[in-house]
């Protein structure tokens, strides 16, 4: 299939319960192959929930998601992305380096191919020499860099993030943020990148989804015209500044509108 | 580590010396004052330790053998049967603990049942297994191992189900979204997320073991193991106390032993961040 969307969703709607809460409604989005998206919002608007619908981790009330032509479903089975959650989501039982191989044992690489993907993820994320150790004995910074190279270490086309750096310090964040970027455009996979921090998604995103909440709606598509590779210079420009205003405005506006209603 | 283990020790001899001290001044105060609350004491109800440490080694009966030198032998008979029977509970106990975490319906049908087992007084049973089991060409030892798991398959039953169902939900959808089949979850998160508490159920169960292979051989007139011992010396503690004293201590020896083998496994075993700080 030429020119499929890495991700597609169609008219996606989700109810919890009986009558209960809508999270989301009517969700219409299209992301490119190498594209990286930010979905922002208040809390409650249903950003978590819709990159679970993506990863086909929560079934939606109406509508459906097809990454890169497939189902949800189909795309989950096939392991065709890779997830991060806010907490690293380590298991301590296991060693940094048994942490990264989890999803290739999973998949039946045997020993020694698994050991060299191992040492080039870890090189990737700058974790060489930390093999050995057990996620305790790292910062959450650490602990969340074994996350991400866990989840590239199958090559999905496709990388859902859920608040990855939610946790840490912002020199960690900022200093993380850049270091996603160089990963990102050396794997070419398309990104779908929740946050609650606007700067961090006009820094690293082409596209930021500003979402409103209840019901979760897309509110508008801001397109980030700035080049990259970007750096920490790129914070500084002006071109930074009025796209960050446009979000945080954006945002401001969904909150007053859900005031007064 | 070498001086852990070195303080480990001296804390365990310290306790040790702290009891017996306790034991001896009790008995002097007692002697001295002549108090008689909450009983009376003197060399039946309290035989004096050194005649209980020297009882051990004289002969256990005329002609027979140091008591020391048959109480081992009877402690390792029984050892085998709380070693059988620990191992059977075990199997039993993980396996009822993974069938009750994925079927609601037989956690709830059959829970009250587990529960009610154990409110069973195990000396009731005990004459059933040995009747059951016994005289089919099987060791005499059988039923014994098969009372003692009785014992030890609830706490770790128990426990199976909740370190299964502790399983953090995050590590849950990480493996979903590896497609990862029941069983592959089952065995890379939940069994691993269950070990800590595995591993409690196995300290109770090791000691539990023990007791239960004591207490099997009583209604299987087993001479061969510590229960007989104990049997046999409790007919005679008004002629000889210091023998069911010493055996006692024996006994309870082998059962600090089983735990203690528990806990060294678990030290090799579980690899956890101290005190599971996150």
């Amino acid at each position: 299939m030429t020119g499929a969307a890495a991700v597609s969703i169609r008219n996606v709607s989700k109810t919890f319960g009986k009558g209960g809460t809508k999270a989301l409604q009517n969700i219409e989005l299209d992301f490119q192959p190498g594209e990286f998206v930010s979905l922002i919002g208040p809390s409650g608007c249903g950003k978590s929930t819709l990159l679970r619908v993506i990863g086909d981790l929560i079934d939606p009330s109406e509508g459906e998601a097809i990454i890169g032509g497939k189902t949800a479903h189909q795309a989950r089975l096939d392991r065709d992305y890779g997830m991060v959650f806010q907490e690293a989501t380590l298991m301590d039982w296991r060693t940094v380096e048994r942490n990264v191989s989890l999803p290739l044992e999973m998949m039946g690489w045997d020993r020694s191919t698994r050991r060299e993907r191992v040492r080039e993820l870890l090189e990737l994320v700058e974790l060489t020499g930390f093999e050995d150790h057990h996620p305790w004995q790292l910062s959450g910074g650490m602990q969340q860099r074994v996350a991400i190279a866990r989840a590239l270490t199958f090559n999905p086309s496709l990388i859902l993030m859920d608040e990855p750096f939610g946790a840490l310090d912002e020199m960690t964040r900022d200093r993380l943020n850049l270091e996603l970027l160089r990963i990102w455009e050396a794997t070419g996979a398309t990104v779908v990148f929740v946050t609650h921090s606007i700067a961090e998604a006009v820094f690293l995103s082409s596209r930021v989804v500003v979402m409103s909440a209840r019901p979760g709606r897309v509110q508008k598509l801001v397109e980030v015209d700035l080049a990259y590779p970007r750096t920490n210079d790129t914070r500084e420009e002006a071109r930074f500044f009025e796209l960050a205003t446009e979000v945080r405005e954006l945002l401001r506006e969904s909150h007053d509108a859900r005031e007064e209603a | 580590m070498a001086v852990n283990v070195l303080k480990r020790v001296g804390i365990g001899t310290a306790v040790l010396v702290g009891l017996c001290a306790f034991y001896v001044g009790y008995r002097q105060l007692y002697l001295a004052t002549g108090w008689t609350r909450p009983f009376v004491v003197d060399a039946y109800s309290m035989p004096p330790l050194q005649s209980i440490v020297s009882r051990l080694w004289q002969p256990a009966a005329t002609e027979q053998p140091v008591l020391v030198q048959v109480l081992l032998e009877k402690a390792a008979f029984t050892a085998k049967e709380a070693a059988a029977g620990f191992a059977i509970g075990a199997v039993f106990g993980i396996a009822i603990g993974v069938v009750f975490h994925f079927s609601n319906v037989l956690r709830r049908g059959f829970l009250p049942y587990a529960v009610g087992s154990q409110t069973v007084p195990i000396l009731a049973i005990a004459p059933m297994v040995v009747i059951w089991l016994g005289g089919r060409g099987l060791p005499v030892w059988i039923p014994v191992a098969v009372i003692s798991a009785f014992l030890t398959f609830f706490p770790v039953a128990i426990n199976t189900l909740r370190g299964l169902d502790s399983a953090d939900p995050r590590k849950l959808e990480l493996m979903r979204s590896y497609a990862a089949s029941e069983f592959g979850t089952l065995w890379r998160v939940k069994f691993p997320c269950a070990l800590p508490y595995l591993f409690s159920a196995f300290k109770v169960a090791a000691t539990a073991s023990v007791v239960g292979a004591i207490i099997g051989e009583l209604p299987s007139s087993i001479q061969d193991g510590i229960g007989g011992a104990i049997l046999n010396f409790a007919q005679y503690y008004s002629l000889d106390p210091s023998a069911l004293w010493a055996t006692n201590i024996v006994a309870a020896t082998l059962g600090i032993l089983f735990y203690c083998i528990v806990a060294i496994v678990e030290r090799l075993v579980v690899h956890r961040a101290p005190e599971n700080v996150a």
